[in-house]
């Protein structure tokens, strides 16, 4: 069974590298070159990383487990994490980035993009052993991974990630019966859209109160209202979406064949990648087994995580336009010399180095403690705090850096300045 | 495994620390803030409870910081005594900044002995209390431009100049002078001395008065010929060009994180503080739904929450750096920079959400909000911190980014 599951990953590996090297999408983008490189560098590393990883995640235990009062403030990942992060640096320089500014013109992801998740076996990780998956759901590993791949695109990897949101949302707080459900999908080698709509599509919406309702009918329940901002709104094949039941916010499974469910595509300043739209529920009625989780369901913990996650991703665009205006502003030369060799320009780059370093560290201490068992409210919600205002800053200093040409589609920043803006929009598009 | 909560080996020493700032710091604050140059004497009994921590290895002072050595195959993660010091400071300096400043033995001077002396020489120096003297009247930041000098005539070094701002500089039984053994050269003929109090040709000047931490002493001293003996210079007296300044400044890395831990603790008094008043005025601070849902003044204590949080968590990874080997200039630079502006914003907008109860000098916010301006300036303007991690990270030297 173990070297089975060994076997799957390894030909995942591989089986992502050549796909993306040899797909005809890549030819005609002249992306080969990169692409081929990726297969000669990454495929010896990967295999082994899949193969050893698995290994140790065979050996551990849940990642939920308390750790000892004893353990030490440390800043370096476990050798797992480190091996998904090579991996995921690899994808996002050399998949992500260059396939971003297509995907965000397109508003949707490319088939291609969709493929690498699902052989990185993103979804599947976080799914228990005794289900077909991973067994590793960790916020803490989620994060990292939120922020190597937003590194690459923070749109894409919005869209690849949705899916893993759900999946471990319904591991946190769904019912055993729900796990075995829902989540086998999610193992397949073929991505699985699906997204959670905890976001109402009104000014000024509370997500702890929403506008969204669900009334009791029968065995089941009827939903109605409508959500803004939901991740692959157009492929989704359901949706995690909250609403307010009687005195308490609860999550409803809602699958898109449903009657009185349409799905608009609402295209957005930028993650266009990632396909937001609308979801409008008109007397929707789902079985009462689409009730997420029981009576102890926690809506503010699953609002706290997906902060986490939306937070890191910010950390990973942040850090690839400091990357990026690093690189420029040496190369850049104004009145005789690099334009970095003025304080106005070096301090600005000094600044969203040390801004980055906060938002890293503060989304790191929410996950760590969240994957530790400890209480990670507070630290969440500052942690959004920061990065939502330090994430914009960080985005718009990148493109002030690069003046005419950072407002032009000749350099990603434009983008990722769009991208940028949402970390202090999104509520739950995403969950560690 | 990542893990940013601080061990609970370390809780003797914070709550130690914590007990010294709310028991014996805070009655005093005001006190010596209003009586800017009286001796606090409330402190010498302190200085023995400091030097049990440092004998105990728990730190909480300046004597423990130093980058620490290991083999590169050691993986093993150490949380160890610079960690222990920022955790020390913050809680002293929650309790008052000048008197942690005044803490006998745990002067600026000490720092440099612990990070630069000799074995032979910390044996000798150890248990002197050592203030810093570095600036000049006409050499501030650029600290490669100071005057002082320091000639070899037979077994004495004579050292001849005028340094400012010295913290301790009239309490302290030593004092540390930066000297230059050829104005010429520039920064590698830079050296740093041991200068007893008392030696001949050395005298105080002046203490000034200032805006703030007016319980520590600032002083102007003097050296006229000043002669000490030969073996008093840290370090070697060869003027190595392409080492340069690497000696004097590598003190720095160490005792940036220190400075920024003084910030968060100032930070984290006037946010309790403030706290406790916005809630008496009925505001709700809790930490729930949106930003946008809460009270300005809630919304703006949270945001301030985030701000120290994070100059918080960049000084503990600089100090954890430190202990793990890990060379930190850029980090500890990264801390100073954050944690001196943070303190700064957060000490005014306190005494601004307080209003006229914080404005006036019955509670200490108006005073935090003086302290605090120091702590983005002294060991390192925000202006010099930036230009260290600037340069560090586009890889520019001081010619080309100047």
């Amino acid at each position: 069974m173990r070297d089975k599951v060994i076997q799957k990953a390894m030909d995942s590996s591989l089986r992502v590298l050549t796909r993306v090297a040899t797909s005809e999408w890549v030819e005609e983008r002249g992306l080969a070159e990169p692409a081929q490189r990726l297969v000669h560098a990454g495929a010896r590393n990967s295999i082994m990383a899949a193969g050893k990883l698995l290994d140790a995640v065979k050996k551990r235990g849940p990642a939920t487990t308390p750790r000892a009062p004893q353990q030490l403030f440390d800043l370096n990942p476990t050798e797992d994490q480190q091996m998904i992060l090579d991996m995921l640096k690899r994808v996002s320089s050399d998949v992500l980035l260059p396939m971003a500014e297509e995907s965000d013109e397109a508003c949707a992801p490319q088939e291609d993009v969709l493929a690498v998740a699902a052989d990185l076996g993103l979804a599947n990780s976080a799914i228990p052993e005794a289900l077909g998956g991973g067994g590793d759901r960790s916020p803490m590993t989620t994060a990292l991974v939120a922020e190597a791949l937003g590194r690459g695109d923070m749109g894409l990897a919005l869209a690849l990630l949705a899916p893993v949101g759900v999946v471990n949302t319904i591991v946190d707080q769904g019912t055993e019966a729900q796990q075995t459900s829902w989540l086998p999908p999610f193992n397949a080698d073929t991505f699985t859209p699906a997204s959670l709509a905890l976001m109402e599509n009104a000014v000024m919406a509370n997500p702890l109160e929403p506008l969204t309702r669900a009334r009791k009918k029968g065995s089941g329940y009827v939903l109605k209202g409508q959500k803004g901002s939901v991740p692959l709104i157009s492929t989704a094949r359901f949706f995690l979406v909250s609403a307010t039941l009687d005195d308490t916010v609860r999550l409803f499974r809602v699958d898109r064949s449903a009657e009185g469910v349409t799905c608009t595509a609402a295209p957005t300043m930028g993650l266009r990648a990632a396909d937001l739209g609308t979801l409008s529920l008109h007397e929707v009625s789902v079985e009462g087994t689409a009730l997420l989780g029981t009576d102890s369901y926690d809506h503010a913990r699953v609002l706290d995580l997906s902060r986490i996650a939306l937070c890191a991703l910010g950390v990973g665009q942040a850090q690839a336009v400091f990357e990026y205006v690093k690189q420029y502003v040496n190369e850049r030369e104004a009145f005789g010399e690099p334009i970095s060799h003025r304080q106005a320009v070096a301090f600005a780059v000094a600044d969203m180095a040390i801004e980055i370093e906060g938002m890293r560290l503060l989304t790191w201490r929410a996950a760590s403690r969240a994957a530790a068992g400890l209480d990670f409210a507070e630290q969440a919600y500052i942690a959004r705090l920061f990065c939502s205002d330090k994430a914009m800053k960080v985005g718009t200093d990148g493109v002030q850096l690069l003046g005419g040409h950072g407002f032009v589609k000749d350099h990603p920043v434009e983008r990722w300045y769009r991208h940028l803006r949402a970390v202090g929009v999104l509520e739950g598009a995403l969950s560690a | 495994m990542i893990n940013l909560e601080v061990p609970s080996k370390f809780k003797p020493l914070i709550d130690q620390a914590h007990v010294v700032g709310s028991a014996v710091f805070r009655p005093i604050s005001r006190k010596y803030d209003t009586a800017e140059h009286a001796y606090p004497k409330e402190l010498d009994i302190l200085a023995a409870l400091m030097d049990g921590f440092s004998e105990a290895g728990a730190g909480g002072g300046v004597n423990n910081v130093k980058q620490a050595t290991r083999d590169k195959d050691d993986k093993t993660v150490r949380n160890g005594s610079n960690m222990s010091s920022v955790l020390g400071m913050v809680e002293l300096c929650w309790g008052d900044t000048g008197l942690a400043m005044s803490i006998p033995r745990q002067g600026l001077g000490n720092a440099a002995v612990a990070a630069v002396a000799t074995p032979e020489q910390k044996e000798r120096w150890g248990q002197v209390w050592a203030a810093m003297a570095i600036t000049e009247p006409g050499a501030g930041s650029d600290s490669a431009a100071i005057r002082t000098t320091a000639r070899l005539e037979g077994d004495e070094w004579v050292i001849n100049g005028e340094k400012i701002y010295v913290s301790g500089g009239e309490r302290a039984n030593a004092v540390v002078v930066w000297a230059t053994l050829d104005r010429n050269i520039g920064r590698a003929a830079i050296k740093s001395f041991f200068v007893p109090k008392g030696s001949p040709g050395m005298q105080l000047v002046r203490l000034d008065k200032k805006l703030g931490i007016r319980s520590s002493d600032t002083a102007v001293l003097s050296f006229n010929d000043c002669r000490i003996p030969k073996d008093n210079i840290m370090g070697s007296a060869e003027i190595d060009t392409k080492k340069g300044f690497g000696g004097v400044m590598q003190t720095f890395d160490n005792t940036r994180p220190i400075v920024a831990a003084m910030a968060l603790g100032v930070a984290r008094a006037a946010l309790e503080v403030t706290e406790t008043f916005l809630k008496e005025a009925g505001i709700d601070t809790r930490m729930r739904g949106s930003r946008w849902s809460r009270h300005a003044a809630a919304a703006e204590l949270h945001r301030m929450k985030a701000e120290l949080e994070a100059a918080r968590l960049i000084t503990i990874k600089a100090a954890w750096m430190a202990d793990n080997g890990i060379p930190n200039s850029v980090e500890a630079s990264m801390a100073k920079a954050k944690a001196g502006r943070m303190v700064n914003d957060v000490t005014l907008r306190c005494v601004e959400l307080c209003g006229g109860t914080g404005y006036g000098e019955t509670e200490l916010l108006e005073k935090w909000a003086r302290d605090s301006k120091i702590l983005d300036i002294f060991e390192g303007t925000q202006q010099i911190q930036l230009l260290i991690v600037a340069r560090n990270l586009l890889g520019l030297k001081s010619n080309e980014l100047r």
